[in-house]
């Protein structure tokens, strides 16, 4: 941890890019991105593919949801990072896994045909394929972050342990599994998440949420810089108003 | 039945459902019913078989062109001109050519067939011939995943029993090649290296390097400008004036090409001055890409559907002093899932700016625009007030309107209001 106040850089590892990326998930690390440059941060984006060495420095961890042709491609890749993104996760690390990923973070997906496919264990999770996708507009809320609005689109069902805390109860929509209101997990600074949408740009208090504690972690304080978040506000109001 | 019955029975449907105004699926409907086998007795007397175009995007218009490149090599060809890429619309369009013997004066059938529709229609007829094209995102919502529709359009590879010609630089379609129940020849078209970075496919959209495959292509696009096109075809080079616009079509050219010059090889008619000559004269399908004239501005209309159409809308159209309106719809013909417009990079759009952003999600476009630190002078989710904004605050400007497929037919309709539609290309 540097304390150097003339170095303001953030780094933000884009976990798979070339496998797991299908989702628009390119406008979650984006928004981290211009959102610190206006914050008054640097921010450094670094790609990590399947076979790279992973990066030393890593402020912020972001990942994506992808094809299950995807997911086969990375899953061994990760259960040989899982030890280093635990403890990242344990060092508060600002996480966010969407939808594949998320997944993949859990304890194992099983599929239609009764194979597990085992996760990293990070989230108390386990995801189980399902008979239908669900599909569509999605509004969750929580008490740290107000409505989450954005769009679902998985098969997977996923159900959460007994302790394990949820990003969001669902309002509108399916969420993990369609049964129990539950949507995503939160674990320390880390979010899983079926939201798409893309998640961050419509939802700037996740955003700056992700980025307060990789800087705070960073730098030991942030100060925020006043962000003009009109245009994210209209189309909250118009994705709570959309038909599924 | 005896098939001239069926014929004249359908016929006579279709005469009467014409009168009565109804649609274009319900003599097909009929004709299933009383003989399910009437399509198959039909297409099974083609000498020269049936051939099938099936993929997510540009299905239409290299149907056609297909139908025209083979017309130039002497075929007498049957297609689905009307659209109706489903089984019974063949049907339907089969019922308007056969005569009252129920015999189709026809040597080959080019059908363009939507991939779901595809997969059964191939378990009844087998394509002797198969062009696929691609498999791209805005099926997701219908179909779920872009693998769901991949096998889809392996499924028509497995049943194609001659030729099944692929994209190469589309790894779900190349891959196909693969499979192990493909019996057919495969054949790919392709683009030059130099291209490659033009046209991402889905997954490469974030990668930082296009795959260049080691397959050989039987034809490739090498490049091309507004008016021109370079192809190779078995390795020697032509340059060709087109009447086609836009570089999708122009890579699409390419699939026709190929699967053009498969077929004439096989049946020895093969005229390859007389294959680009027809190239070149081939007019785009109705309503891909039109350009109106209001108060002596041009105003374009080009349609986006999907993260890859619309960046190569982008680099297709430098917007130099145009006024840009960018109208998102989110309605089921649209897809719902916005986060499509997160896969595209509007950088070309820094210097110029975009006047408006319209539509039903007009605000979800201009957050992305924020993002890409690109200023929007007005934010107007109505559509008919956004075109007059275009039309009375640009006056002096050309301009230029990218919209997903609802918003297009809501704005053509108003524009109606300003000028009657002028097709100019």
């Amino acid at each position: 941890m540097s304390n150097d106040t003339t170095d303001k850089t953030i780094t933000i590892v884009q976990l798979y890019p070339d496998d797991m990326n299908i989702y628009g998930d390119w406008g979650n690390v984006l928004t981290i991105k211009k959102r610190l440059e206006w914050h008054g941060y640097t921010p450094q984006i670094i790609n990590y593919n399947v076979g790279d060495v992973f990066p030393d420095a890593c402020d912020i961890i972001i990942g994506g949801g992808g094809q299950d042709s995807g997911q086969s491609k990375v899953k061994e890749d990760l259960l040989g990072r899982a030890d280093t993104i635990h403890r990242l996760v344990e060092e508060k690390v600002p996480t966010l896994v969407v939808c594949g990923l998320y997944q993949l973070f859990g304890r194992f997906f099983k599929t239609t045909a009764g194979e597990k496919i085992q996760g990293i264990s990070l989230f108390d999770a386990e995801t189980h394929a399902g008979p239908t996708r669900l599909i569509g507009n999605i509004v969750t809320n929580s008490d740290m972050f107000g409505d989450i609005v954005g769009y679902e689109n998985h098969s997977g069902q996923t159900f959460l342990g007994a302790d394990a805390q949820a990003f969001g109860s669902v309002q509108i929509g399916a969420g993990n599994n369609g049964q129990d209101d539950t949507e995503g997990i939160r674990l320390h600074n880390a979010i899983g998440t079926y939201l798409h949408g893309s998640l961050l740009p419509k939802n700037p208090r996740v955003a700056d949420f992700l980025i307060e504690q990789a800087v705070i972690n960073k730098f030991g304080s942030f100060k925020p810089s006043i962000i003009d978040d009109h245009f994210a506000d209209e189309a909250r109001a118009v994705a709570l108003r959309r038909p599924r | 039945m005896p098939k001239a019955h069926v014929a004249i029975l359908g016929k006579t449907i279709r005469r009467i459902t014409r009168i009565r105004g109804g649609g274009s699926a319900l003599p097909g409907l009929v004709v299933e019913k009383i003989d399910p086998t009437f399509t198959k007795k039909v297409l099974d007397q083609l000498p020269h078989g049936v051939v099938i175009v099936s993929g997510t995007n540009g299905k239409t218009t290299t149907t056609k062109m297909v139908v025209e490149l083979l017309e130039s090599q002497g075929f007498n060809v049957f297609t689905n001109r009307t659209g109706s890429n489903f089984a019974r619309g063949v049907t339907a369009a089969l019922l308007a050519e056969v005569n009252l013997k129920g015999d189709l004066d026809a040597d080959i059938a080019v059908l363009e067939l939507d991939e779901a529709h595809a997969v059964k229609f191939v378990d009844v007829i087998k394509p002797r011939y198969s062009l696929l094209l691609n498999v791209m995102r805005d099926q997701l919502d219908r179909f779920g995943e872009i693998d769901t529709t991949a096998k889809m359009l392996q499924h028509i590879a497995e049943a194609t029993t001659s030729h099944t010609v692929l994209n190469r630089e589309d790894p779900r379609v190349a891959a196909i090649a693969n499979a192990k129940d493909v019996k057919a020849s495969v054949t790919y078209f392709g683009l030059s290296e130099k291209l490659l970075s033009h046209f991402p496919a889905d997954d490469n959209l974030r990668a930082q390097h296009a795959t260049v495959s080691e397959e050989q292509a039987l034809v490739t696009l090498d490049d091309y400008t507004d008016t021109h096109a370079s192809f190779s075809l078995n390795h020697k080079k032509h340059r060709v004036s087109l009447a086609l616009k836009g570089v999708y079509n122009t890579f699409n050219a390419a699939a026709a090409l190929s699967i053009a010059y498969v077929i004439a090889n096989d049946a020895h008619k093969l005229d390859e001055p007389a294959l680009f000559k027809a190239l070149s004269a081939i007019e785009p399908a109705f309503g891909r890409g039109e350009t109106l004239t209001v108060g002596g501005q041009p105003v374009e209309l080009v349609l986006v559907k999907n993260p890859s159409g619309f960046r190569l809308a982008l680099s297709s159209f430098p917007p130099d002093s145009y006024a840009t309106m960018i109208a998102i719809n989110d309605n089921y013909a649209d897809g719902r899932d916005m986060s499509w417009l997160w896969d595209v990079d509007f950088d070309s759009l820094k210097q110029e700016s975009v006047a408006i952003t319209a539509g039903i999600r007009a605000y979800d476009m201009a957050l992305r625009l924020q993002y890409d630190e690109i200023a929007v002078s007005h934010v107007t989710p109505d559509l008919h007030s956004a075109v007059d904004q275009l039309i009375s605050g640009y006056e002096q400007q050309p301009k230029r309107i990218y919209c997903t497929y609802t918003a297009m037919l809501s704005i053509r309709k108003y524009l109606n209001k300003y000028t009657s539609m002028e097709r100019v290309l």
